[in-house]
């Protein structure tokens, strides 16, 4: 007798349908999700309820093509369910459980409804296993790119926040680098930097390098390069916050800025008031010296 | 001279040049050079990762951390399987360049580091060896 694998699940779900779920519930109760206390019991139980009625009414459309029309609605429904557990910060191995969990009680309403059948068995586990390795991975898939999405906002977040240019005085910009000066960063710094010259009408630039770990020989280059086309633009560059340390690498690098630098920003800012002919002073003698 | 810590991480992409600089940071703390070494050994490590990556095409690098007498250092070997460098000579002189860089990474590597060894095989790679001793 020919055996359908896919008959016999899609029967065994709809017969043995509250057994299976209160095996489901069980095993997801014993699981890490529910103690982590990320989810209530009653939001995982209207889950399972809702995923369930939905696996059974796509078996029951006929096929164990998990990419197939039929399982449609219940893709949608476990993206959804993963993607609140990305954003929510469940562990893989979590959401993946979701659905795992699902296999043994299947195996079980198999074993109970197949007793004795043992090719039908087969055929029937071979089908359960099928369908739900293929949603355990979808739901891996959508919980990894919600993950990705995350990361790459919070890339671009940085990027944008970490290379502000900031107008110190009128005609004087200090741009404070911080972290690792990357090519595709330096380009966003460089632009920024000479919009800025440009918006600002600055004759001064301070860059500040005090936040950035390492000056190897291409960050050396980026600042060469941002220095020259800033003197374009005619601005004048003063490179600030250089370390002691950073500076003996540099000479043994055999790098040479030829700009003028300063140990920090302070003193650049400093240099550059002198420059622009402004000076600071102390407002009036303090009240006791006066008297 | 023993060995007492051995770690490879692979050279692929530009994220792991910030990767290699972190780990030789964490090495160099761990045998306790100063600061001043450590930015060394760092830079040089950087250059040396980033031209196993620029000019090797991608590769790896072994860290280890050595022992003779009573004095611990750290060793980087840099290894690719790129076309290799036909003239060393030629590549260590400052400011000459086969790309578009500064020209100083290797002579400057060399100069941040207290031992420094270079083969080349054109056709089948390179080879840069750097210690930095306490």
């Amino acid at each position: 007798m020919k055996t359908d694998g896919a008959e016999v699940l899609s029967k065994t779900v709809t017969q043995d349908e509250a057994a299976i779920l209160d095996a489901w519930n069980a095993a997801l109760r014993e699981g890490t999700s529910l103690q982590s206390g990320r989810i209530r019991e009653a939001e995982l139980q209207t889950q399972v309820k809702a995923v369930f009625g939905q696996i059974r009414d796509a078996l029951a459309s006929g096929g164990l093509d998990a990419d197939a029309a039929g399982f449609a609605s219940l893709r949608e429904t476990l993206a959804d369910i993963s993607r609140s557990r990305a954003i929510q910060g469940f562990t893989p191995t979590d959401t993946a459980n979701f659905v795992f969990s699902l296999k043994e009680p299947i195996f079980d309403a198999l074993k109970r409804m197949l007793d004795g059948d043992a090719t039908a068995l087969a055929a029937g586990v071979w089908a359960a296993g099928k369908v739900l390795d293929r949603l355990g991975l979808q739901t891996m898939e959508v919980f990894l790119a919600s993950r990705e999405e995350v990361i790459g906002r919070q890339g671009q977040e940085i990027a944008e926040l970490s290379t502000p240019v900031v107008r110190l005085w009128d005609g004087i910009l200090a741009l404070p680098l911080i972290g690792t000066l990357d090519s595709a960063r330096t380009g966003v710094v460089m632009e920024n930097l000479l919009q800025a010259i440009v918006d600002e009408e600055a004759e001064i630039a301070i860059i500040d390098i005090t936040g950035v770990p390492t000056v190897d020989t291409l960050v050396a280059q980026h600042l060469l390069k941002t220095v020259a086309a800033a003197r374009l633009m005619g601005a004048d560059c003063i490179v600030s916050g250089i370390r002691p340390q950073i500076a003996q690498t540099m000479v043994h690098l055999g790098v040479e800025l030829n700009v003028v630098s300063k140990a920090t920003l302070a003193d650049a800012f400093a240099v550059a008031l002198k420059r622009t002919g402004r000076k600071v002073v102390r407002q009036q003698a303090p009240a006791e010296e006066r008297r | 001279m023993t060995v007492t810590k051995t770690e490879t991480l692979p050279v692929r992409s530009g994220d792991d040049v910030v990767r290699v600089r972190q780990r030789v940071r964490a090495l160099a703390v761990e045998i306790g050079l100063g600061l001043v070494d450590q930015t060394k050994i760092i830079t040089a490590a950087s250059e040396l990762a980033r031209n196993t990556l620029d000019y090797g095409g991608g590769g790896d690098v072994c860290m280890e951390i050595v022992q003779a007498a009573m004095r611990k250092g750290l060793r980087l070997t840099f290894e690719d399987h790129g076309p290799g460098i036909a003239d060393i000579e030629q590549a260590m002189t400052d400011h000459y360049t086969s790309g578009g860089g500064l020209g100083l990474g290797l002579g400057g590597a060399k100069r941040l580091s207290n031992e420094f060894h270079i083969e080349s095989t054109p056709g089948s790679g390179t080879r840069v060896t750097i210690a930095r001793w306490k």
